[in-house]
């Protein structure tokens, strides 16, 4: 049974907690041991969020190791860009093109780095990246927040499982009046 | 069959199984989802108590009347609730009772990292640490049978990686024991729960006595394991930091401690016999390192890892690796050789969310540039740029009584205190009284969100619910502040700007002491949203007044400010300090 660490990172109020939960309840039913650790930082909104999934035979640390990400999932592009160091060398890493400024941004005292910066400094880590619009994806959709079942749609071909199984989780996950929609974006993203 | 939980679902569970029936908690980070799921089991009270203190000694009145009971708190919860802990801890009780600490090394979400293994070494109590959701649940058993069996409370403390992490649990197919058929009377036994200095001298001994015991019990307790392995290296470590150590060093023996008070001297003592060099792994103090130096026994500890901050695989390997104590793997001299390309990314601190209501407030208080005491909440983001609102932040209810100090040491500012809601309830309440009693004329701002807002909406005594989710009395905070003596009191809404700055003036003018209550429910609670407002980009002068609210939506166009409609709540805040009228709706 091969290990499997995945890293999400986003920013709070995109959904990263939904999806790593989805994530780790996917892993349990294909039979891995599991283990997720998050950090969420003081804000209810607009603060970085990581969160560690691990799948393995056993898993002993919930916190991945730096250099041992399989898949990096980003929610969005700068929080994305963070995590070079953590990445393996064939990581595959799945990019949502989507920005959101920091308040020193807003102010105009930084600057946010371009698409070009943030795959350079990705690039120290892992050369393969697959840029994501998942933000105009859920958009189309009918609902922005869809963006991290978009996004795990696209991961789920990296990671295999039957895709039943996939839906099963989020189904059971979501609320019943979300189930249609969730399953949709799910699709869409398996479908890229 | 097995069920994902984080830590605390588990701790949670755990109490529930093993027929705990009162549970009472504060909520703080990262401690506040166990009270949470433990409220949700049938056949159990669960309360938030206005502050840890008194949910100590909520729970340590249904131990006393033969109960189990469930305390947790994060770990400066701890400091609130000590005096009632060192009291326990010499009365003793007749029901178990578990007080979960759940500490924050790395202070995801905290003022301090204290180490709070130390307080059961202070008030002499027994600490079980669990490393992973199954042993949450099954820690809180045995602590709760430690307890009955050794007459004392038990302390479980947790760190945010075990409370926020989620592993597998196995579900149990028993139903947990119920409550009495019949009330039983309660035992009255002055000499052993009155603490007047004859009782307690006599309750000292018991104490010590009681130490030893669990001392000699934790040399055969199975939680405190020798996990066999290579002979080079012995590593002594509990906790998260097992988990970490287990990943780094695959092949080296490892004594994993589940009670983490009093130590196992004995198996201590094999266990450094076992193995060449004996290396103690954890997080924050050297708490089992000085005392297995005091033992005489050689380790290595704190000359190779830090006393400051969180451990991960990452830090114990790249601390080991530079102590020579293993060698760098091929993927590690690849990571450390692959320098990222040099981008600035700019960092993303926590800020208020838009549609917030403290955002009107700090705006108003950092125009009439006034000296805040502040407090801990949401609020106290309120010190970020560009609000820069709040110039001191300590602990839970200290703004009040550093602002009387402060003004009774007398400076030219003009001094307000801030205090949420919540956090007035918890600590506030004996400072309020204090600026009466003793006279200052100081400003005490209670900016009412109407919910336990930054741990993720829990009640407190003045939304008019329970835990439980029934209505009940609900403390009015304008009635409350009149009743004790404040004659200068008024109720703003920190969305009308205006106003509001125009009631501060006159509180900051009077010389008496006055409390203004900014009162707007947190929006992400009721979940009100009005429509976003637009920015017409030729009226738009660029002056930048409108971001200096530091509200996410409002961005930095090429020459003009833009609203994100995603982002936006619509609170209008911004329509108002726009002096050409370029927003509207």
């Amino acid at each position: 049974m091969k290990k499997v660490d995945i890293l999400m990172a986003g920013v709070g109020g995109q959904g990263t907690i939904l999806a790593s939960n989805i994530l780790s309840e996917v892993g349990l039913e294909l039979g891995y041991d599991v283990k997720k650790a998050e950090v969420h930082g003081m804000a209810q909104r607009g603060g970085t969020v990581e969160s560690h999934v691990r799948w393995g035979e056993k898993v002993y640390s919930p916190v991945i190791e730096q250099g041992e990400v399989d898949i990096l999932l980003g929610f969005e592009m700068l929080e994305s860009g963070r995590w070079s160091a953590y990445l393996k060398k064939d990581a595959v890493i799945i990019i949502n093109r989507y920005r959101i400024p920091p308040p020193a941004v807003n102010l105009g005292k930084a600057r946010y780095p371009s698409e070009e910066e943030i795959e350079s400094t990705l690039k120290s880590g892992s050369q393969n990246i697959l840029w994501i619009n998942a933000t105009e994806i859920a958009k189309e959709l009918g609902n922005p927040a869809m963006v991290g079942v978009v996004l795990l749609g696209v991961l789920s071909k990296h990671l295999g499982g039957a895709e039943d199984v996939w839906l099963g989780v989020i189904k059971r996950m979501v609320p019943p009046k979300f189930q249609e929609l969730n399953t949709k974006a799910f699709l869409a993203g398996r479908q890229i | 069959m097995k069920k994902l939980m984080t830590g605390n679902e588990a701790i949670a569970y755990g109490a529930y199984l093993s027929g705990v029936r009162v549970g009472a908690a504060y909520p703080g980070t990262p401690s506040t989802e166990i009270m949470d799921n433990f409220s949700r089991y049938p056949g159990v009270h669960a309360e938030w108590s206005p502050n840890e203190k008194v949910a100590m000694d909520v729970g340590i009145g249904a131990a006393y009347a033969g109960t189990r009971a469930l305390v947790s708190m994060k770990h400066v919860g701890v400091n609130v609730a000590a005096d009632s802990l060192f009291y326990v801890s010499y009365t003793g009780l007749k029901g178990g009772l578990v007080l979960v600490s759940a500490d924050d090394p790395g202070m995801h979400s905290s003022q301090n990292e204290q180490d709070n293994r130390k307080y059961a070494r202070f008030a002499k109590l027994p600490m079980l640490e669990p490393s992973d959701s199954e042993e949450a649940k099954q820690f809180v058993g045995i602590a709760l049978e430690i307890s009955e069996a050794f007459d004392t409370p038990v302390m479980l403390r947790t760190v945010t990686r075990i409370s926020h992490s989620s592993s597998p649990v196995e579900l149990s197919e028993e139903e947990p024991p119920g409550a009495p058929p019949e009330p039983p009377l309660y035992e009255r036994n002055p000499g052993k729960f009155v603490m007047v200095p004859a009782y307690a001298r006599q309750r000292h001994p018991v104490v010590e006595e009681k130490i030893k015991k669990l001392a000699e019990y934790a040399e055969t307790l199975a939680i405190n394991r020798i996990e066999p392995g290579d002979d080079t290296l012995g590593i002594v470590t509990a906790g998260s930091v097992y988990q970490y150590a287990r990943e780094v060093f695959p092949q080296a023996t490892f004594l994993k401690l589940g009670m983490v008070y009093p130590l196992p001297e004995k198996l201590i003592r094999e266990f450094a016999s076992r193995v060449k060099t004996v290396l103690v792994i954890e997080e924050l103090d050297p708490f089992f390192e000085e005392q297995i130096r005091l033992m005489g026994i050689e380790a290595r500890g704190k000359d190779i890892f830090p006393m400051i901050g969180e451990f991960s695989p990452t830090l114990i390997r790249q601390c080991a690796t530079a102590a020579g104590i293993i060698k760098e793997t091929p993927a590690q001299a690849e990571a450390a050789a692959a320098v990222p390309a040099p981008v600035e990314l700019p960092i993303r601190p926590p800020i208020l969310c838009p549609g917030c209501g403290h955002r009107g407030l700090f705006h108003v208080l950092r125009e009439a540039g006034v000296l805040v005491l502040g407090d801990i909440g949401c609020y106290t983001l309120g010190s970020a740029p560009p609000l820069s609102a709040m110039h001191t932040c300590g602990c839970m209810g200290a703004s009040i009584g550093v602002a009387h100090g402060v003004a009774k040491a007398g400076v030219k500012d003009r001094v307000v205190a801030v205090i949420g809601d919540s956090t007035f309830f918890h600590s506030g309440f004996h400072p309020l009284i204090n600026v009466l009693y003793n006279e200052s004329n100081v400003t005490v701002i209670i900016t009412d969100n109407s919910v336990t807002a930054m741990t993720g909406h829990q009640q407190h005594p003045g939304t008019g619910i329970t835990l439980q989710k029934k209505k009940t009395a609900a403390v009015d905070l304008e009635k409350l502040v009149r009743s004790i003596g404040f004659s200068q009191v008024d109720v703003c809404d920190p969305y009308n700007i205006d106003n509001l700055a125009k009631v501060l003036e006159e509180h900051l003018s009077s010389s008496q002491p006055s409390v203004i209550i900014a009162k707007r429910p947190c929006v992400l609670y009721t979940r009100e949203k009005s429509t976003p407002p637009t920015v017409d980009p030729d009226a738009c002068v660029n002056c930048g007044v409108c971001l200096e609210l530091g509200c996410p939506p409002l961005m930095q166009a090429e020459d003009h400010v833009t609203i994100d409609p995603i982002l936006c709540n619509g609170c209008g805040l911004c329509i108002q300090v726009c002096s050409s009228e370029a927003i509207s709706r």
